[in-house]
């Protein structure tokens, strides 16, 4: 039997989204199942970059528009300098050949990496099951430690 | 016993050993890979790959610009 990895992204920076992302392949690329977290700022990686429409309240629709829309937008947690410092690290990246956020997601996507959406964080950032990329599922801190429980590496990024 | 030839030269982490597993998933038992990369850590990596998932690492070189590795499908 594979053994299990978890892994809890709880942040939203560019930076510590794309260290989750890249054990997440790499576990999966060693023959391990890999269940993936988002919560809280995390959430915003899984957000589709385009604007969906859907039904909010005032506050709700504050934190929409404060929040960066998807993995492409998320900035880095130092040296952001509102956003330069994402982008310089971005040419760099592609530079060296680097994958990107998104293509990251959609290789772990694609290697079986199961990514759950916390609910009770997308109620409370109300951030809604249609603004999120496909093929993520949804559901609560039970399923977490039922993974968790069985998995023998646990990170918290 | 085929030889399957895989190039990851200018793939850096996790690309060269996401690209062995998939090669080596799609080979039969006895199957040879044979992968040039350019990422430093491949070396180090390779090895915990093969240990890990039980495929045998039967050549690795390195020189200066390039690492070469040799896995038999277990």
């Amino acid at each position: 039997m594979a053994d299990k990895k978890t892994i809890i992204v709880f942040s939203g920076d560019m930076d510590k989204v794309m260290a989750s992302l890249i054990i997440a392949n790499g576990a999966a690329a060693m023959g391990s199942e890999v269940t993936m977290f988002f919560t809280f700022w995390g959430l915003n990686t899984l957000r589709k970059a385009q604007k969906i429409k859907v039904k909010k309240d005032f506050m709700e629709k504050m934190f929409g528009w404060m929040m960066p829309r998807g993995a492409e937008k998320l900035g880095l947690s130092k040296m952001n300098f509102g956003g330069i410092g994402a982008k310089m690290m971005k040419s760099i990246m592609k530079k060296k050949n680097v994958n990107t956020l998104p293509e990251l997601i959609e290789s772990a996507q694609m290697m079986g990496v199961k990514m759950i959406a916390c609910t009770m964080s997308m109620d409370v950032m109300g951030i809604k099951e249609e603004e999120i990329i496909d093929g993520v599922e949804f559901a609560g801190v039970a399923s977490y430690l039922g993974e968790a429980d069985e998995a023998n590496v646990n990170l918290f990024i | 016993m085929a030889e399957i030839n895989l190039n990851c030269k200018g793939l850096q982490c996790p690309g060269p050993i996401m690209q062995v597993f998939k090669a080596v998933k799609e080979a039969q038992a006895g199957d040879v890979i044979n992968v040039k990369v350019t990422d430093r850590g491949f070396s180090k990596d390779i090895k915990a790959w093969c240990k890990k998932t039980g495929n045998e690492l039967i050549e690795l070189n390195e020189t200066d610009t390039e690492i070469t590795a040799k896995i038999l499908k277990k």
